[in-house]
């Protein structure tokens, strides 16, 4: 039963972490920067639904949406634009100077003690199933999750901007002079991965509803683990790797004797290098996979 | 005869500069000598970083893995056998019977960081890319993870303090040692090898050149002087917390390459001197400084200036302030023969 119970508790976690390792990916795909300060986004989603906790949920969730997305266009119009074309090393170390500032700022306005967001928290209970236990929100978190992994998974196949995406993500420099807009494509790049930051915010602060300045900092970090992990090629290796971390994190700590379990991410990050060192190209990648699949 | 005093020149301005700063730090009183200290230290880690990641051009967030156990463990070696009765008390035999001088508790760290590096670097140094970036982060998420907890092989939750600090002209020293060691290994045959590596892997490859052997060479040498650095950085605090070494001072030691110039040692010299000049500075003016007129800025403004700055500078200069070049004389006094390639 532990492990029916390791396993639900696995996809509620792996769910989250796919979805913040796509929004990295979408963007990482297009203009091959890895948007450390992504985490930045989800703990501003959090501070708007913490400020509007009395207001109507509905009304909450959707200022989260518009202050998250306004954030990522000003990050990639401000911050990244300037940098295309920079060597990756100084694209990744920019994002974290961008994470550090944004945190800095969250810490000046909003003070270090944390808010508390109470909008959704009525998905905390749980329902017995026997003798698991499943609560609202990891049922929730992954439906969501679905959804918006289908839902991203027809834009890019079925639509004229997907096809953009895609092909931006193929090669940007054929893509733009066969007349896709770079502007306007890393554009919406930024803007679907800011969308999909709100849903992880909107679902993350039912589980944890204290807002902190660095409080989507784990979370990108064991995502981008995640997606590297699973291979940051192609969108599905992706969030199939935020699950395997999801997976490995509940099933370890599981395994685990509990004087033990203080060394769970010694040993979440130990089966991480095993894995990078037997698939660089990522543990979901295929046997041939090419620098063209991207997105 | 001008490459030589071109190389010459590369090594005498950051040296310069880290005697400057020395003997002006020597000069004011003990608040100010402690900020002056921490950015001698900040040069020695930063100058520990640039060995590998300048050199080959691979990021990596393993490096203060490298400065946690040295600085665990020069500080431990270093504590009297009654003051580790008393405070660590379940550690193994051979670290709680053994005590030694500061100098000597560096050497050991320089080479435990060494060790652990040859360790590490053997299976990652086949990565490169992202993935190279997240398994070295991976052994940094360990090494703080186990010593946090572990309370054999040093304090566990608890801080390590009580450490004996040591003034200014030791770190100096320290920092001294560092840049001479990047200098002479940069300037080796095994260094320029990994260089070619940096800016075309294929055409080094062909041209016979081991990337791989080069770059763990790179990352030991890069490792000990890691834990080199962590041994001065514990020897500065008197104390130190496994938060102190973990992900924020990895990515501002990376930010201070980057912003001096990831790809120069003058650059690392410089970023770790400026970055933390600056954050020093703005500390104090959130105390209240004069500077001509009286300047007091709010609490909490230091930090988001130095993130402010930081990207400024990189989005204003992507390759860093240097531009990744080293030092060098101005054209008139160079000579003749002028048509030289890059700095060494």
């Amino acid at each position: 039963m532990t492990f029916l119970q390791s396993l639900i508790d696995g996809i509620g976690l792996g769910a989250v972490y796919a979805v913040v390792g796509v929004g990295i990916g979408l963007v990482f795909g297009v203009m091959r920067l890895v948007n450390f300060a992504y985490g930045e986004l989800i703990t501003a989603g959090g501070y708007t639904l913490a400020m509007l906790s009395g207001a109507p949920g509905i009304v909450a969730i959707i200022a989260c949406f518009a202050v998250v997305v306004a954030l990522a266009l000003l990050q990639e119009r401000v911050a990244f634009r300037p940098l295309r074309g920079a060597s990756p090393a100084t694209m990744l170390i920019a994002t974290f100077a961008v994470s550090f500032l944004l945190q800095n700022i969250y810490l000046l306005a909003f003070g270090s003690r944390g808010s508390t967001v109470g909008t959704l928290g009525g998905l905390n209970h749980a329902i017995a199933v026997g003798s698991l236990r499943i609560r609202w929100i990891t049922i929730v978190a992954t439906i969501a999750g679905g959804v918006l992994l289908t839902g991203l998974t027809f834009v890019l196949n079925r639509t004229m901007l997907g096809l953009q995406l895609r092909a931006a993500a193929a090669d940007f420099q054929t893509a733009r002079t066969l007349g896709v807009r770079a502007n306007r494509v890393i554009t919406w790049a930024f803007a679907i991965s800011g969308m999909l930051a709100a849903s992880v915010a909107v679902l993350l602060t039912v589980q944890s509803p204290l807002v902190t300045p660095d409080y989507g900092v784990s979370v990108t970090i064991f995502a981008l683990v995640g997606v590297v992990v699973g291979g940051l090629d192609r969108l599905l290796t992706a969030s199939l790797g935020g699950f395997a971390i999801g997976f490995a994190t509940a099933f370890v700590g599981d395994l685990l004797p509990s004087s033990g379990s203080v060394y769970l991410p010694s040993v979440v990050y130990g089966l991480v290098i095993i894995v990078l060192l037997l698939r660089p190209s990522g543990l979901f990648a295929g046997p041939r996979a090419t620098a063209a699949e991207r997105v | 005869m001008t490459r030589r005093l071109d190389a010459l020149v590369a090594l005498a301005a950051p040296v310069a500069l880290v005697l400057v700063i020395a003997a002006v730090g020597s000069q004011l009183n003990p608040v100010r000598q402690l900020e002056f200290g921490d950015a001698l230290v900040s040069v020695a880690i930063v100058v520990a970083l640039y060995v590998f990641v300048g050199n080959s051009g691979v990021l990596s967030f393993g490096h203060i893995s490298f400065v946690a156990v040295g600085a665990y463990l020069s500080g431990i070696l270093t504590l009297g056998a009654e003051q580790k009765n008393l405070i660590l008390p379940t550690m193994f035999g051979v670290l709680r019977h053994t005590t030694t001088s500061t100098a000597v508790s560096l050497v050991i760290a320089a080479a435990a960081g060494a060790v652990f590096a040859l360790v590490a670097g053997i299976p990652l140094m086949r990565l490169s890319g992202l993935p190279a970036g997240i398994a070295t982060f991976a052994v940094l998420g360990i090494t703080t993870n186990i010593i946090s907890y572990w309370d054999k092989i040093g304090p566990g939750v608890t801080a390590l303090a009580l450490v004996p600090t040591n003034g200014i002209w030791t770190l100096m020293t320290g920092a001294l040692i560092a840049i001479v060691v990047a200098f002479l290994y940069q300037r080796s045959p095994s260094g320029r090898k990994l260089r070619a590596t940096r800016e075309d892997p294929q055409a080094a490859q062909a041209s016979g050149i081991q990337v791989h052997r080069q770059r763990l060479y790179a990352f030991v040498i890069s490792g000990a002087l890691a834990g080199f650095a962590g041994g001065l950085l514990v020897h500065e605090l008197g104390s130190i917390t496994t938060n102190q070494v973990s992900v924020e001072l990895t990515f501002t030691t990376l930010a201070m390459l980057v912003v001096g110039g990831v790809s120069s040692l003058s650059g690392a010299v410089l970023g770790a001197l400026l970055i933390s000049g600056l954050n020093s500075f703005l500390a104090d003016a959130e105390q209240g400084v004069n500077i001509g007129f009286q300047l007091t800025l709010p609490t909490g403004t230091r930090l988001v200036t130095i993130g402010a700055v930081m990207a400024l500078v990189l989005i204003l200069r992507p390759s860093g302030i240097t531009g990744g070049r080293e030092v060098r004389l101005p054209r008139r006094w160079r000579g003749a023969s002028g048509e030289l390639g890059p700095g060494a």
